[in-house]
C-alpha cells in the first residue's frame, strides 16, 4: 500500500502545512520539504520494480459497484514522473522559501503547493481513469489556487480563472472520452484498457473517444488552439510557473498521450489530429516566444512550442519517436525549470522582467548568469547539452517519417525553422538580459541572490550538462524504463551518443543553430513587424469574446425566466408540473380506472367529503377576510383527522389533531402583525386564469388519486408486520418503523424542524413589528384582563395534560403515541397557558431559552444512533428487553424509547421556541398597552 | 369512497393552488397549508383503503393498514408545520423590512387594515 500514500501524504501535508504557519514563516516551507522527502521515502521500496519490467498494481476497494477501486499503478512511466514531480517539488520547496516576499503568506503556498503535488502524483500513478480524472481536475483546482495566489491582483485572478476555465473544460471533454473508452474496454482498469488498444481503434466511437480525449490533453498541455491560458498564467509567484507551467501541470497532458500512446495511436486519425496540433504549436510557441518582452513570458510561449515538439513526436507514432518524447520531457523539465528560476533571480533582484529595461546583468551577477546561460544552451539544442540529445533524435524522427510521405522536405523544413526560432529565443534570454548594454532605469541595484536560493538552479543545470555529456551513464536507465512504460513492450534500440557522424539529424541541428543566429542578428526589423502584428491574432480575444457571449446569454436568459414575481413562478412551476404530468399520459392506452375491488361509500363519509369539499372552497372565497378565512380552514385539518380515524391510522389521527391546534394558534397570532383583509388586486381574466390553472391542477391530482387507489396495491408492508415485534420490540408499527426501522430518516426530520425553530427564532429575533390598535371594523382592540376563570382552569388541567403526554409517550412503542405525538400535546398544553394567562405570566413561569432543549434532543437522538454504533451494530440499531416493576408489572424497555425522547425534546422545543418568540414579540408591540403596562393575575 | 376520496384530494389541490397564485402573502400560507394537506392525504391513501385495522400488532387482528405511508405521512404532517411556520414568519419579517405583505415586496400606496 506504500504507493497510495505516497499519493496521500502530500494531501495530508497540505493541512499541516498551513497549520504550522502559525508558529513562524519558515515552519511550512520545512513541513512541506519534510512532506515530500517522506513521499520520496515511500516511493523507494517501489523503485526496483519497473527496472525488472514489472507493473505494481495496488488495490483498495472503494466503490466497487460503479467498478471503481482505489487502485494505483507504477510502471517506468509512473515511475520517471513520480520522480520528476517529487524531486522538482522539492527543489521548489527550497526555491520558493527564498522567493516569497515577507509579506507574503508561506502557509498557504505550500499548503496549495502540496495540494497540487499530491494530485500530480494520483495522476501519474492512478491504474483507473477514473481516479486518475478526479486528480486531474483536482491539478485543475489546485493550480488554479497556485496561480491566484496573489488574490489581490487584477492579471492573477484573471489568469487563473481563465486557465481553469480552458482545462476544466478540457477536463469535461476528457471525462466523456474515459467513459466511451471504459464501456468499450469493458473496464475502466489501464492494464484491461493497454491491452485491449486493438478492439478500441476499431470501434466505429474510436474518432469520437480520440477527440475527446484530446481536447482535454490538448487543453492540459496548452497546445494550439487553447495555448492561450499558459502565458496568462505567468501571473503566478515564479516558483509556481518553474513547477506548474514547465514541468508537471502542462506534462499531465503529454504525460496521459504517453499513457494512451499503445491504445490510441497508430491510425491516420492520430497522425493528423496530434502531430498538426503539435507542429502548429511547435511553430507558433517559437515565434511568439522570440517577441515577448517579459522574461517570464519569452519562458512561457517557449514551454508552449517545446510541448508541441513532444506532442509531434507522439504523433508521429513509431515506437523511437515515443522514446525520443520521453527523452525530452526529462530534458525540457530540467532545463525550463532551471530558466524559470533564473528568470525568478533576475525578476526579484532587478524589480522587473522587462528585457528592453533589463540589460548587461553580468557585470552585477555572472554566477547567475552562467548557470542561465548553461540552461539557454539546453534548450537551443548545443551540443555537449542535454537539449541537444532529444532535438536531434526529433530532427532524425521527422525525417524518417517524412520520407514515407510525399511532401517529403515539408515537415524537416518546419522543424528547422522552429529549432532556429528556439535558437534565437534562447539566444536573446542571454544576450539581451546580461549584455547588450547597461541596465535601463531599474528599480533595485542587482546583485547575486542568497546561497541556497542557487542550489536548485545548480542541481538542475548539473542534470543538463551530465546528460547532456554522458547520457549513457545518467539518463539511460530511467529513459529505457519509461520508454517501456509507454509502449508497454520492449524500448526499441537507440543510441544516446552525442556524436553520430555526420547524417541528416547533425545537418539540420547545424542549420538551426546558424538559421538562430541570423535571425537574433536580424531581430530589430523582425521586432517592429511582431509589434504591428501584436494584438491581432490573439487567441485571447477570442476566448473573452465567447466568455462574454456566453454570461450575455445566461443573464438575458435568467432575465427572461425570472421576472422577480413569485406568481409569475409558482405559475410557471404549476404549469410545468401539469404539462410534464400530462405529456406522460399521451399516447399511453391504459384505463384510468383499474381492476381492484372497490369499497362501498356510507352516508357519513359521504357527508364528511361533502362538508370538507364545502369548507375548502368557503376558505377559497372568503379568503379576503383573513381571520374567517382561516377559522374556516381550521376545520379541515379537523376532518382530516377524522380521515385518518376512519382508515386505521390513529397515530395519524393524534399527530394531526394537535398539529392542527398548534398551526391555527401560530397563524393567528402572526395574522395580528398583518393586514386583516386581502385587497383586491387582480383582474378578472387573471383571476379566471388562475381558476382555470387550479382546476386543471386539481383535476389532475383526483385522477391520479383514483388511478392509483383503483388500482392492487403491492405493499412491502409485510416486511415491517412480521419484524415489527421479533425485530423491533414493539407492537405499534408506525411507531417501530419511525423510530427503528426508519431511525436515519427520523433523525433527519427532526434536525429540519430543529432548523426551522432556529431559523425562524433568528429572524424573529429583534423584530419588531408595530401591532393594530383597532380591528379590520374599527373598533378598538380590547386589552381586558385575560378571563379568570379560563385562567384557573387551564393552571389546573396542565399537570393533567402532562400526564397524558407522558402516557402517550410510554405506550407509544406498542399503542397509538409517541415522540411526536406527546412532543406536540405538551406544546398545545404549554401553549394553552399562554394562550389563557398571558405571555408575561407564563413567560416568568417558563424559560424562553428553548435552545437547551432542543440540542439535547437532537443529541440523545444522535447518542442513541452511535452507542449502537460502539457495540459495533449498524447506526441505529436498537435493542430491547423486558422488565418487571413492581405494581406496574411486565414492563417492556427498548433502547428505541431514548431515541423517542430525543424526537419529543426536539418536538417541545422547536414548537415552543417558534409559538413563545411569536407572543413575546406581541408584548413588545404595543407597550403602552395595559397587558404588558402591569403583569396581569399575580 | 376511492371516488370521495380523489375528490377531496382534488378540491384541496385545486383551492391549494388557486391561493398559491395570490400576491400577498397571508393567503399563500393558508394556500400552501391547503396543499400540505392534500398531498399528505394522498400519501397516506397510497397505502390504500383499511377500515378498522389499525397496524399495532395483536392476536386478534385479521388483518393489518399499510404501516409505511402513515410513517412518512406523521413525519410530514410535522415537518408541514416546520415549513408553515417557517414561511409565516418570513411573511413577518418581509413585512418589517419591506412595510407591505405583497409577495413580491412591492410597495403598496393603500394598506389596508
Amino acid at each position: 500500500m506504500n504507493l497510495l500514500f505516497v499519493i496521500l501524504i502530500p494531501f495530508i501535508g497540505a493541512g499541516l502545512a498551513a497549520g504550522v504557519s502559525r508558529f513562524g514563516r519558515l515552519q511550512s516551507a520545512w513541513t512541506a520539504g519534510a512532506v515530500t522527502l517522506l513521499a520520496m521515502i515511500l516511493l523507494m521500496p517501489s523503485v526496483a520494480a519497473p527496472f525488472h519490467g514489472e507493473t505494481i498494481i495496488q488495490r483498495l476497494p472503494w466503490l466497487p459497484g460503479l467498478g471503481i477501486d482505489l487502485v494505483v499503478r507504477l510502471d517506468g512511466l509512473g515511475l520517471l514522473f513520480a520522480s520528476m514531480i517529487l524531486g522538482m517539488g522539492l527543489l521548489i520547496i527550497l526555491y520558493a522559501r527564498y522567493y516569497l516576499a515577507e509579506t507574503d503568506c508561506m502557509g498557504r503556498f505550500y499548503a496549495y503547493l502540496l495540494l497540487f503535488m499530491g494530485s500530480m502524483l494520483g495522476i501519474v500513478l492512478s491504474e483507473n481513469l477514473i481516479l486518475l480524472l478526479m486528480f486531474w481536475e483536482l491539478t485543475s483546482l489546485s493550480s488554479f489556487l497556485l496561480i491566484s495566489y496573489w488574490q489581490y491582483r487584477e492579471d492573477a485572478r484573471t489568469g487563473a480563472r481563465m486557465a481553469l476555465a480552458v482545462t476544466g473544460l478540457g477536463g469535461l471533454a476528457m471525462l466523456g472520452g474515459f467513459v466511451l473508452l471504459g464501456e468499450i474496454a469493458g473496464s475502466y482498469e489501464l492494464s484491461v484498457i493497454l491491452a485491449s488498444g486493438d478492439l478500441i481503434r476499431a470501434d466505429p466511437r474510436y474518432p469520437l473517444i480520440l477527440v475527446l480525449i484530446l481536447l482535454g490533453i490538448f487543453t492540459k498541455s496548452a497546445q494550439f488552439p487553447f495555448h492561450f491560458w499558459l502565458p496568462h498564467a505567468m501571473a503566478a509567484p515564479t516558483p509556481v510557473s518553474a513547477y506548474l507551467h514547465s514541468a508537471t501541470l502542462v506534462k499531465a497532458g503529454v504525460f496521459l498521450l504517453g499513457r494512451l500512446f499503445p491504445v490510441l495511436s497508430g491510425t491516420p486519425e492520430w497522425s493528423v489530429l496530434v502531430m498538426g496540433a503539435g507542429l502548429t504549436t511547435l511553430l507558433i510557441g517559437a515565434y511568439f516566444a522570440l517577441f515577448k518582452h517579459d522574461l517570464k513570458g519569452l519562458l512561457a510561449y517557449s514551454t508552449i512550442s517545446h510541448l508541441g515538439l513532444i506532442t509531434l513526436l507522439f504523433g508521429i507514432g513509431t515506437p523511437l519517436a515515443a522514446v525520443a518524447a520521453v527523452f525530452h520531457i526529462i530534458n525540457h523539465a530540467t532545463f525550463k525549470a532551471s530558466l524559470f528560476m533564473a528568470a525568478g533571480i533576475i525578476d526579484h533582484e532587478c524589480g522587473t522582467r522587462d528585457m528592453r529595461r533589463i540589460n548587461g546583468l553580468w557585470r552585477y551577477m555572472p554566477y547567475t548568469g552562467t548557470l542561465a546561460m548553461v540552461a539557454a544552451a539546453a534548450m537551443a539544442g548545443v551540443p555537449l547539452f542535454n537539449g541537444f540529445l532529444s532535438k536531434e533524435m526529433f530532427f532524425a524522427e521527422t525525417v524518417s517519417y517524412s520520407a514515407q510521405t510525399p511532401a517529403e522536405l515539408f515537415l524537416p523544413i518546419a522543424v528547422v525553422a522552429a529549432g532556429a526560432l528556439a535558437v534565437a529565443y534562447s539566444l536573446r534570454f542571454i544576450h539581451d538580459v546580461f549584455f547588450n548594454g547597461e541596465p535601463v532605469d531599474l528599480p533595485k541595484t542587482p546583485h547575486e541572490p542568497p546561497r541556497w536560493m542557487m542550489v536548485p538552479v545548480e542541481t538542475l543545470v548539473l542534470a543538463c550538462l551530465l546528460v547532456g555529456i554522458l547520457p549513457g551513464l545518467t539518463v539511460e536507465p530511467l529513459l529505457n524504463v519509461a520508454a517501456a512504460g509507454v509502449l508497454q513492450s520492449a524500448t526499441p534500440q537507440h543510441d544516446l551518443a552525442i556524436w553520430h557522424g555526420v547524417n541528416a539529424a547533425l545537418i539540420m541541428s547545424v542549420l538551426a543553430l546558424l538559421g538562430g543566429l541570423v535571425i537574433y542578428a536580424g531581430r530589430r526589423p523582425l521586432f517592429e513587424l511582431a509589434a504591428d502584428l501584436e494584438g491581432r491574432l490573439s487567441a485571447k480575444a477570442i476566448y473573452d469574446w465567447l466568455l462574454g457571449r456566453l454570461l450575455a446569454l445566461a443573464g438575458a436568459l435568467t432575465r427572461a425566466l425570472d421576472k422577480g414575481s413569485l406568481q409569475r413562478m409558482i405559475l410557471i412551476l404549476v404549469a410545468a408540473a401539469l404539462v410534464l404530468g400530462g405529456v406522460g399520459f399521451l399516447g399511453v392506452s391504459a384505463p384510468l380506472t383499474g381492476m381492484a375491488e372497490r369499497m362501498p361509500a356510507d352516508p357519513v363519509s359521504l357527508v364528511v367529503t361533502f362538508a370538507m369539499v364545502a369548507v375548502a372552497i368557503a376558505t377559497v372565497i372568503l379568503h379576503r377576510q383573513r381571520l374567517t378565512a382561516l377559522i374556516v380552514m381550521g376545520a379541515l385539518g379537523l376532518f382530516l383527522a377524522l380521515i385518518f380515524v376512519k382508515f386505521s391510522a390513529p397515530d395519524l389521527a393524534l399527530t394531526q389533531l394537535s398539529v392542527e391546534v398548534v398551526t391555527i394558534v401560530l397563524l393567528l397570532l402572526a395574522l395580528y402583525f398583518l393586514p386583516q383583509a386581502s385587497p383586491t388586486e387582480s383582474s378578472w381574466p387573471r383571476r379566471a386564469r388562475d381558476i382555470g390553472i387550479a382546476v386543471l391542477a386539481g383535476g389532475g391530482a383526483a385522477a391520479l388519486t383514483w388511478s392509483i387507489l383503483t388500482r392492487p396495491a403491492e405493499s412491502i408492508a409485510d416486511f415491517f408486520l412480521a419484524n415489527s415485534v421479533p425485530g423491533g420490540g414493539g407492537t405499534n408499527v408506525v411507531n417501530v418503523i419511525l423510530v427503528d426501522f426508519r431511525g436515519f430518516d427520523t433523525l433527519g426530520e427532526i434536525s429540519v424542524l430543529a432548523l426551522a425553530g432556529l431559523g425562524i427564532y433568528a429572524m424573529l429575533k429583534d423584530l419588531r413589528l408595530p401591532g393594530p390598535m383597532q380591528d379590520s371594523r374599527g373598533q378598538p382592540w380590547n386589552w381586558d384582563m385575560h378571563p379568570a376563570i379560563m385562567a384557573t382552569l387551564t393552571r389546573l388541567l396542565l399537570p393533567l395534560a402532562l400526564l397524558v403526554s407522558v402516557f402517550i409517550f410510554l405506550r407509544g412503542h406498542n399503542l397509538p403515541g409517541g415522540g411526536f405525538i406527546a412532543g406536540l400535546i405538551t406544546a398545545v398544553a404549554l401553549i394553552m397557558q399562554y394562550l389563557a394567562n398571558g405571555v408575561e405570566w407564563t413567560h416568568n413561569r417558563i424559560t424562553a431559552n428553548l435552545h437547551p432543549l432542543i440540542g439535547s434532543g437532537l443529541m440523545i437522538g444522535l447518542l442513541t444512533g452511535l452507542a449502537s454504533l460502539l457495540l459495533g451494530y449498524p447506526f441505529l440499531t436498537s435493542t430491547f428487553t423486558h422488565v418487571h416493576w413492581p405494581i406496574i408489572g411486565e414492563f417492556e424497555l427498548a433502547s428505541a424509547i431514548a431515541f423517542d425522547l430525543g424526537v419529543y425534546l426536539v418536538v417541545v422545543g422547536a414548537t415552543l421556541l417558534i409559538l413563545v418568540h411569536l407572543g413575546l414579540m406581541h408584548s413588545a408591540s404595543h407597550p403602552d398597552s395595559p397587558a404588558s403596562a402591569t403583569p396581569s393575575h399575580r | 369512497m376511492e371516488a370521495l376520496i380523489a375528490l377531496i384530494v382534488g378540491v384541496l389541490t385545486a383551492c391549494g393552488v388557486y391561493l398559491a397564485l395570490r400576491g400577498r402573502t397571508f393567503p399563500l400560507v393558508l394556500g400552501l397549508t391547503l396543499l400540505s394537506y392534500a398531498v399528505n392525504l394522498f400519501l397516506f391513501v397510497s397505502g390504500r383503503l383499511t377500515i378498522g385495522q389499525p397496524a399495532v400488532i395483536t392476536d386478534s387482528a385479521v388483518g393489518y393498514a399499510d404501516p409505511l405511508p402513515q410513517a412518512l405521512v406523521l413525519t410530514a404532517i410535522v415537518i408541514s408545520f416546520g415549513m408553515t411556520a417557517f414561511i409565516i414568519m418570513l411573511a413577518l419579517k418581509a413585512r418589517a423590512e419591506l412595510g407591505t405583505d405583497q409577495v413580491d415586496g412591492r410597495p403598496d400606496a393603500e394598506t389596508p387594515g
